[in-house]
């Protein structure tokens, strides 16, 4: 075991403190010590993408980053993007597609397709396989997850559209 | 897969970098993206001590252009080449190559400086630099030097750096003419079976400068300089390809892994390589 | 003022059979609240991890824990010597063999248990997993079961007699000390004169690779051993919890009514979490001894090169025909490569599981079959990734030597299968190796999948890639992948499917609730499929109560009803019939109930969708809801209150859900790469529960099917090694590999099942890896190809074509 550190984030807008061995994995840390369950473990070598969360504006692997390397950082899961009131269009849409099975993969993926949507807001069939390339499901097939972020795409620019 | 125990840095600037790699020497590692040393922290293969992020060190990172030549910060992820416009117009290599890295969220974190100073033989970085006749620059307590990316790679992991130097940053001239990035894989996440860097000029209908590099075909980056010969001053025609390819596969040297047997890897360098030649002098 | 509800309304209204009900699961999934078992916390837990070999086959001289216990946090490090003494150093597995818990003198295969530390956490645990230090003497290695049946070497001397000996196993008499058994199914020696005096004999050796299910979430439990009240609640990624608590109460002596067992969500199974693992021992062991709960959860690596691999069949065929294609009999040897230990999940009787299907989708007057398993130094297991028993071993063999037939008789391969076909007037069929198909229309499928994708189009365009080829315009050849596939799902009747002398029937519980609404329990355990929403669909039909107001659960085996849990596509046709059998039983008595409250006679009540009419006055009836209340308010003479029913079901036969697969692909032969330009997949699985359910499960079980055929294995070194560990080496195909799939339908209900449903979720799996295969090796056949082996990667695609003399 090594000293344990100081650390500081913030996790889904709520200020987090607590102290940490340096090498405790991210992914650890929110489900283990903040109780924050939705990102799962899949590979533990970067492959799978279950465990995808946006850190800093970024999709990342939450099992390939040290809780160290977080300190300071804002974080958002699953559990962020929408709550039981207020579904993120995505949740929406996955149900409303069938683009879940075991519902495993699920968290990471909703996660990663949010920033991909944020970036391309009007991604083509292929930018999405593409962008969601980093993320594995063994349920799906991916065909029912794509048509679900082209369907949640649709909707967000018809809302934006709306408000103009 | 839990990682053995280390100690954290997280210095401000390069000299608390040095600081630490002089106090620690062999047990400190710098880490920049993470993807490739933190799967081998958890898998217990990599020991790492003392462990120093550089992510606070402002200097390490950012794009700029100056008079046709590119630099590029060590902690510039490829996230952020593919986005760089400017730098997609100066290199579209670049951009082509690193989208044929890893998967996005491992490109979010993946840095040019840590792709291409851990001497992993399945990097796709470290051949693109050769092919560009990039300069590296390493700091360390002697001061600044700098190696250029043809002469860095002496074995699988094994690199001219020194243990107690960083590699700061990369740069290149802009090339001129067309290039290509072709890259063969068995699925996305997936090193390369075979991948080349071409950069060709044409001029009046013949190829006027070539540099080839390929990828996970040695236990280095295989720069060819018979290759580019064999292309400079034809019209880059079947019979040049096939020189060209010729000389470079006398330069590889694969060897056998799940991704298939010596011989496949040969003739899938081969192939690789001849689409890699007949997309940049399209471009050219 | 009007009402009008119409009929169809009422219909709707209930979400019942047919209707493609959004599911109930993925609210909590989409907001990551799912609860699978690693989000189990509870005070106090312990972790525990295991210490492995990094031998194939080695003695174990010696093992020193003294360092990790030395460590902080560690509790205690448990050896094979700590288990002897409770007798659980060695456990049953599933197929009648017996299996390490922990490593008992040597071990058999890279990866195998050999300790199991316990500390505070998961941290500690790996730190002192280090610190254990194990002396081994390494031994000669046999991962080749047919070197394994010539070689000296005895893998498994616990199996031999002192005297040399070879006492029989599970299976009968045994040729060799590495040896397992011989299973036969069929004709032998008709057969033989059957192939020996027909006009054409096509043979073929085939090698079914070992993979792996590699679900998402990996194997894991956590054991609380309440010492208190002498109660154990075990939690687990479980696919059949009731059968894991019989085997544990069993192995343990703890009496099954103190052992509670629960599957929350599980994360994927398909196969890999059937069996029961020494982590679930271990970690058993370790809450009673020191009295609070242990978790324990594999990661990656561990997970595929120690639970649950599946196929790694040897497969020799001859199948003979007249000379115009009718086919005459089938001849099947198998060399079954088992590992170091026979895990296999089969019912008892069938220790190649449903291998003998393989005659498949044909009328085959006269078959043999026989299967040797092997012992070797790999990993046990054996288990049916994402299909019935064996089936999709079947269905590649029948699938590949109609293909071999095809070529030998210089005929085309759909033509061949169509002469060949069961005629839908020979159901019910008994075929040559014992089964007795239940319904199908195979020619009508067969018609409408090749009218589908334009197939002599696709023929043509394929004899014109080939004279382009040959010009030297492409570089690429074109595949086309034919598969009819019949599978054999739902074990199964208790009279021939038991698992460990557990009969493989299945179960459903019902209660309504006074205000119309109910809890249905089943024995068996969704990891994905959408039990929630498929079962209250069917139940909504049969009882007449909105589907949303039925709530299913599975899993718990204090409050679920027996049963054998979820895999080989058994809960349609085996729980789901429990299902409607017990919504029967609720109607039976609400008719009862509806005749007394509408004062006419039970026989002048007939059941209409959601209530009761009396027979020619429908503008006199009751609802199911009304019905309900008065089922518990209302004293009614001659019946008791409440509305609960249970159904065990014993199937009477298996179900036989069948396919018609085409795909369409591009193969580049310099650099072996693969393009799938089309997939079309026409399923039948008898009455349709959830048309967008069913969709889901063809496009996953066809893209593990792509994974299975183009890459995904467990390969080995000779040394034992195992060689794709991690996610890196093992295919798991991203959204970018995999195609589009176009899927279709026939509707052949089952006759023997209370709703005619046959199950779907193994199916696209079962077809989908035969028809990829025929695919690559269609696109060489112009050039004299007759079988290459999977997986098709691209490096064996470039051997292939290399071979051929493709490459100049």
């Amino acid at each position: 075991m090594s000293k344990k550190m100081h650390i500081q984030m913030t996790v889904n807008g709520e200020e987090q403190e607590f102290l940490a061995e340096p090498r405790e994995l991210l992914i650890h840390t929110l489900r283990e010590r903040l109780n924050i369950t939705g990102p799962h473990i899949g590979c533990e070598t970067s492959h799978c993408g279950a465990c995808t969360v946006t850190i800093n504006g970024k999709s990342v692997k939450s099992c390939t980053m040290f809780v160290a390397q977080a300190n300071g950082a804002e974080v958002t899961t699953i559990e962020g993007l929408g709550n039981p009131d207020s579904l993120h269009v995505l949740q929406e849409a996955f149900k409303e597609h069938h683009g879940l099975q075991c519902g495993f993969c699920t968290p990471g993926m909703i996660t990663r397709a949010s920033k991909l949507l944020e970036e391309n807001p009007t991604p083509s069939e292929e930018e999405v396989r593409f962008g969601m390339a980093g993320n594995i499901c063994r349920c799906t097939g991916y065909q029912n997850i794509v048509k679900s972020i082209l369907a949640a795409a649709e909707e967000l620019n018809s809302a934006k559209e709306a408000a103009q | 897969m839990i990682p053995a125990a280390f100690e954290y840095h997280r210095p401000k600037d390069m000299e608390g970098v040095l600081a630490v790699l002089k106090e620690h020497g062999d047990d400190a590692r710098v880490l920049a993206g993470g993807h490739s040393l933190i799967p081998m922290m958890k898998l217990r293969m990599a020991d790492v001590p003392h462990l120093i992020d550089l992510q606070d060190v402002e200097t390490l990172r950012g794009i700029c252009m100056d008079a046709g030549t590119v630099h590029i910060g060590a902690m510039v992820t490829q996230a952020e080449i593919i986005a760089n416009d400017q730098l997609a117009q100066a290199a579209p290599i670049m951009r082509e190559a690193s989208l044929q890295i890893a998967d996005p969220q491992v490109r979010y974190m993946g840095t040019v400086g840590g792709n291409v100073a851990n001497g992993d033989p399945g990097n796709d970085m470290p051949g693109l630099m050769q092919c560009l006749d990039a300069t590296f620059t390493l700091v360390g307590e002697e001061g600044e030097r700098t190696v250029k990316a043809r002469e860095f790679y002496e074995a699988a992991y094994m690199t001219a750096r020194d243990d107690e130097e960083v590699l700061t940053s990369v740069s290149f001239a802009a090339p001129k003419g067309g290039s290509a990035y072709e890259k063969q894989k068995r699925k996305i996440g997936d090193y390369a079976t075979a991948a080349a860097a071409v950069i060709l000029e044409k001029s009046g209908g013949t190829c006027s400068a070539a540099s080839i590099a390929m990828t996970n075909l040695s236990d280095t980056p295989i720069w060819s300089e018979a290759a580019g010969a064999a292309l400079i001053g034809t019209a880059v025609d079947a019979a040049a390809i096939k020189a060209a390819v010729a000389a470079m596969l006398g330069d590889i040297d694969p060897a056998e892994d799940n991704r298939g047997p010596i011989e496949f890897k040969r003739h899938a360098a081969g192939v690789i390589l001849s689409r890699a030649i007949a997309r940049a002098w399209d471009r050219a | 003022m009007k009402d009008e509800v119409t009929r169809e309304e009422r219909v709707d209204a209930l979400g019942g059979m047919g209707c493609k009900r959004k599911r109930v699961e993925d609210a909590r999934f989409t907001q990551g609240k799912g609860n699978y078992v690693d989000d189990i916390k509870l005070p106090g837990m312990l972790f525990g991890d295991f210490v492995r070999s990094p031998y194939a086959h080695a003695r174990i001289k010696s093992i020193d824990a003294s360092a990790a216990l030395a460590l902080d946090g560690v509790i205690a490090v448990l050896t094979a010597d700590d288990l002897r003494p409770l007798g659980l150093h060695w456990m049953p597995t599933l197929a009648g063999d017996k299996q390490m818990v922990l490593a008992d003198g040597k071990v058999l295969f890279q990866g195998q248990e050999v300790a199991y530390v316990v500390a505070k956490d998961r941290y500690i645990a790996a730190d002192a997993v280090e610190l254990v230090e194990v002396e081994y003497e390494d031994l000669p290695v046999l991962v080749d079961p047919f070197e394994a049946m010539k070689s000296d070497v005895v893998l498994r001397e616990d199996l031999v007699g002192e005297d040399g000996s070879l006492p029989d196993g599970a299976h009968g008499p045994r040729k060799h000390h590495n040896h397992i058994f011989t299973w036969e199914a069929g004709e032998k020696e008709a057969t033989k004169q059957v192939i020996d005096n027909a006009d054409v004999v096509a043979t073929e050796t085939m090698y079914y690779h070992r993979t792996h299910p590699c679900p998402l979430e990996t194997c894991g439990c956590v054991a609380s051993m309440d010492k208190v009240n002498g109660k154990l609640t075990l939690w687990g990624t479980f696919q059949a919890p009731h059968a894991i608590r019989t085997v544990v109460s069993l192995i343990s002596g703890i009496e099954e009514h103190n052992i509670r067992v629960i599957s929350p969500d599980i994360g994927g199974g398909f196969g890999n979490k059937v069996g029961a693992y020494p982590g679930y021992v271990c970690s058993v062991v370790a809450s009673i001894v020191t009295g609070v709960p242990v978790k324990w959860v594999e990661d990656r690596m561990e997970n595929l090169m120690t639970t649950a691999f599946a196929r790694d069949y040897w497969m020799t065929g001859k199948i003979s025909a007249t000379k115009d294609g009718k086919i005459t009999g089938l001849d099947c040897h198998v060399t079954a490569d088992h590992g170091g230990f026979d895990a296999c999940a089969d019912p008892t009787k069938f220790p190649a599981g449903f291998m003998n299907i393989c005659t498949g989708s044909y009328d085959i007057p006269t078959a043999y079959l026989a299967v040797d398993g092997v012992y070797t130094n790999k990993a046990p297991g054996g288990v049916s990734y994402r299909c019935s028993f064996r089936v999709t071993e079947a269905v590649y063999f029948i699938e590949r030597m109609i293909e071999v037939l095809a070529i030998e008789l210089d005929m085309d391969a759909a033509e061949l299968r169509r002469i060949n076909f069961i005629r839908k007037d020979q159901f019910p069929y008994k075929a040559a190796l014992g089964w007795e198909y239940d319904s199908g229309d195979y020619h009508t499928a067969w018609d409408k999948a090749l009218k589908a994708v334009d197939y002599d189009g696709l023929r043509a365009e394929q004899a014109q890639r080939v004279e382009d080829f040959k010009a030297g315009k492409t570089r690429k050849l074109m595949g086309i992948g034919l598969t009819h596939f019949t599978e054999i799902v739902g074990a199964g009747p208790v009279k021939n499917c038991d698992i460990l002398g557990l009969g493989m029937f299945d179960s459903c519980e019902i209660r309504i609730h006074p205000t119309g609404s109910a809890i249905a329990r089943l024995g068996t355990i969704s990891q994905g499929q959408g039990h929630a929403t498929t079962f209250a669909q069917i139940l909504a039909t049969e009882i007449g109560l909105p589907a949303d107001s039925i709530t299913i659960e599975e899993g718990d085996t204090d409050t679920a009803p027996y049963g054998l849990g979820t895999y080989g596509s058994r809960s349609t046709p085996v729980a789901g019939a429990a299902t409607a059998m017990a919504g029967r039983k609720i109607r039976a008595k609400a008719q009862m109930i509806a005749a007394y409250l509408l004062e006419v006679h039970d026989d002048d009540v007939e059941f209409d969708v959601d209530r009761f009419v009396v027979k020619g006055a429908p503008e006199k009836f009751k609802t199911m809801k009304e019905i309900a209340f008065a089922a518990y308010n209302q004293a009614i003479p001659g019946i008791e209150p409440g509305l609960e029913a249970v159904s065990y079901y014993d199937p009477p036969n298996m179900t036989y859900p069948f396919g018609a697969y085409v795909c369409v692909m591009d193969i580049d032969v310099d650099t072996g790469e693969v393009d799938i330009r089309r997939f079309y997949a026409l399923d039948d699985c008898g009455t349709r529960i959830n048309p967008m359910i069913i969709e889901g499960q063809v496009h996953g079980g066809l893209t593990e099917a792509l994974a299975v055929a183009l890459g995904q294995e467990i390969a080995y070194d000779d040394m034992g090694n195992v060689k794709t560990g991690t996610l890196m080496d093992f295919f798991l195909p991203t959204a970018w590999e995999v195609p589009n799939y176009e899927t279709d339908h026939t509707v052949t209900p089952s006759p023997h099942h209370p709703i005619g449903a046959k199950g779907v979720g193994e199916s696209p799996h079962v077809g989908g890896v035969p028809c990829f295969s025929n695919a690559v090796n269609d696109a060489f056949r112009a050039f004299g190809l007759r079988h290459t082996h999977m997986p098709h990667d691209h490096w064996r695609i470039w051997k292939t074509a290399n071979q051929l003399g493709l490459h100049g």
